[in-house]
């Protein structure tokens, strides 16, 4: 019998499954606002996973990307995500392309791919984290899938930042994360990014009456 | 064979009777605090059984013997179900005669009779009852066995008592399928117990009502069989999450009567807190239309799937 693995691993595994369950949450959320939520969670758990990482590891920059993380993930973009519901009054979701199960049945191939997939590349790699490598790339995949499924202009935003999350995490796993430059970029990004998604809530909206982004696919007869 | 052991596994059921309509009354007790209403005492289900056994029965003109065979049927194996479940101690005789997947089947078979039992009367809320309540069964069973697969797996048998001694034994070891696991068994739990985002456990008469639809021909002592049933059945599925999740404070093979005694307390606490809980679920969540139910429990069914593919490639 394999001996069991250390405390340490097997809370990271433990956090690694937690994100992934959330991100099968997101994919089954109707409620725009319970979306954000899991998303304010995601990045908790995800901040936790961090520090922890940094902690055994002894990796002082860890911290910073922790720390960043919180600010950013945990409590500024969702407090700015949950005003801009307020705002444009979109609670509600409405029916995903695909039906619900259906994407879960899609999600659960995609986890068995991505665990194929990262096989190879974390029997390469030395840290503590490399076997969740596999549920980083699941989370990204999700997050896609998320993006694809959802007619809505803020779930596909959700699932972009969900994306993020997920690409976050897998850098920390594989190579216990990004150069800060690289972080603070990508940080400011995502944040500008979703400014600049807000206002085009509202033009969409203005443009529309709606947030359907099928609405968008109808060419203009002039 | 000597008898200390039958007595043993005798306590274990009475115990298991006895505290199974206190459950319900302490759920209830939680529900109403939570929802600020005065509560109703903590033995109110208890009285309301002895008040039925009192009554005299009433059956209808075209009840088959089915119709009054079915009460004793529900408590035998929900009764024998208590048995199996390693509620207090692992070492009990009947914990080793039968397995989980013998245990599902055993709910299955309640499950059967108390359907046809509500289609036997020919009444419209009886056959209604029963459908709806074959459509939740036969998604939340294969959950349900999925949810018990993945602990299986982790301990490399199908027996309760040794899944049990082997998921508490000392070096502490986290198993992220277990999460994923007792989250689908939360959601099989309620849908099974007719508890609330499927089922309304509070109401008596309402259209989409699953549970109380099917026993609604019942009265006096066969009611009050049918509805100790249920709540054994209640505390069947807490106790088997128990063995599942938080095995922690059973008397193993080898312990005398101090560690029961450290059994039954823990027991206790855990039944509150999961009695609280589930309080607290059904008061945050609305019933779901009967339509999203198969949604519900293919999520069920997923999520412990996964819990197995976790295990199965993250190697923990």
């Amino acid at each position: 019998m394999v001996p069991p693995p250390s405390f340490t691993a097997q809370l990271l595994n433990l956090f690694a499954a937690g994100l992934l369950l959330i991100s099968f949450a997101m994919l089954s959320q109707r409620r725009t606002r319970s979306l954000i939520l899991l998303f304010g969670l995601q990045g908790a758990i995800l901040v936790a996973s961090t520090t922890l990482v940094a902690y055994s590891a002894g990796l002082r920059h860890l911290y910073f990307s922790a720390g960043l993380t919180l600010v950013l993930k945990v409590c500024l973009l969702p407090w700015i995500l949950l005003r801009l519901v307020d705002r444009l009054e979109a609670q509600w979701d409405s029916e995903p392309l695909i039906n619900i199960p259906t994407t879960m049945l899609i999600g659960v191939g995609l986890v068995i791919f991505a665990f194929g997939l990262a096989q190879p590349i974390s029997a390469l790699a030395t840290t503590i984290t490399r076997n969740t490598l596999g549920i980083a790339l699941a989370i990204i995949l999700l997050a896609f899938v998320m993006m694809i499924t959802r007619r809505k202009a803020v779930t596909q935003v959700m699932g972009f930042l969900a994306m993020e999350n997920g690409l976050f995490f897998a850098a920390t796993s594989a190579t216990y994360g990004m150069p800060m430059v690289v972080e603070l970029g990508i940080a400011l990004d995502v944040l500008v990014g979703v400014f600049i998604l807000g206002i085009f809530f509202f033009q969409i909206r203005e443009q529309f009456e709606s947030l359907d982004l099928q609405h968008l696919e109808n060419l203009k007869e002039e | 064979m000597t008898a200390a052991p039958l007595v043993r596994q005798a306590a274990e059921v009475v115990l298991a009777m006895s505290l199974a309509p206190l459950f319900i009354g302490w759920i209830a007790q939680c529900r109403a605090w939570l929802q600020n209403r005065s509560a109703p005492p903590l033995l109110q289900p208890w009285r309301t059984l002895r008040k039925l056994f009192w009554k005299d029965a009433t059956l209808a003109e075209h009840a088959s013997p089915l119709f009054r065979l079915t009460p004793y049927v529900l408590f035998g194996t929900m009764v024998l179900a208590a048995a199996i479940i390693p509620t207090v101690a692992t070492n009990l005789p009947f914990a080793w005669v039968a397995d989980a997947i013998a245990l599902v089947g055993l709910f299955a078979t309640a499950r059967v009779f108390i359907s046809l039992a509500a289609m036997d009367i020919g009444t419209a809320f009886g056959t209604l009852g029963a459908r709806r309540e074959m459509m939740v069964g036969f998604l939340a069973e294969p959950a349900l066995l999925m949810v018990f697969f993945n602990a299986f797996l982790i301990s490399g048998s199908t027996a309760l008592p040794s899944v049990v001694e082997r998921l508490a034994a000392p070096p502490f070891i986290i198993y992220p399928s277990l999460a994923f696991a007792g989250v689908a068994f939360v959601m099989v739990l309620l849908a099974e117990n007719a508890r609330l985002p499927i089922d309304n456990p509070a109401t008596h008469l309402e259209l989409t009502m699953i549970h109380e639809a099917m026993v609604l021909e019942y009265s006096a002592r066969h009611l009050a069989l049918v509805e100790w049933a249920s709540a054994l059945k209640l505390f069947n599925y807490a106790c088997l999450g128990f063995a599942l999740f938080v095995p922690w404070g059973l008397a193993s093979r080898d312990s005398g009567p101090g560690a029961v005694l450290v059994a039954v307390v823990a027991l206790l606490l855990k039944l509150g807190a999961a009695g609280a809980v589930l309080a607290l679920v059904e008061t945050v969540s609305a019933k779901l239309r009967i339509f999203r139910a198969p949604e519900f429990l293919a999520m069920a069914f997923l999520l412990a799937v996964l819990g197995l593919l976790v295990h199965l490639l993250l190697g923990a």
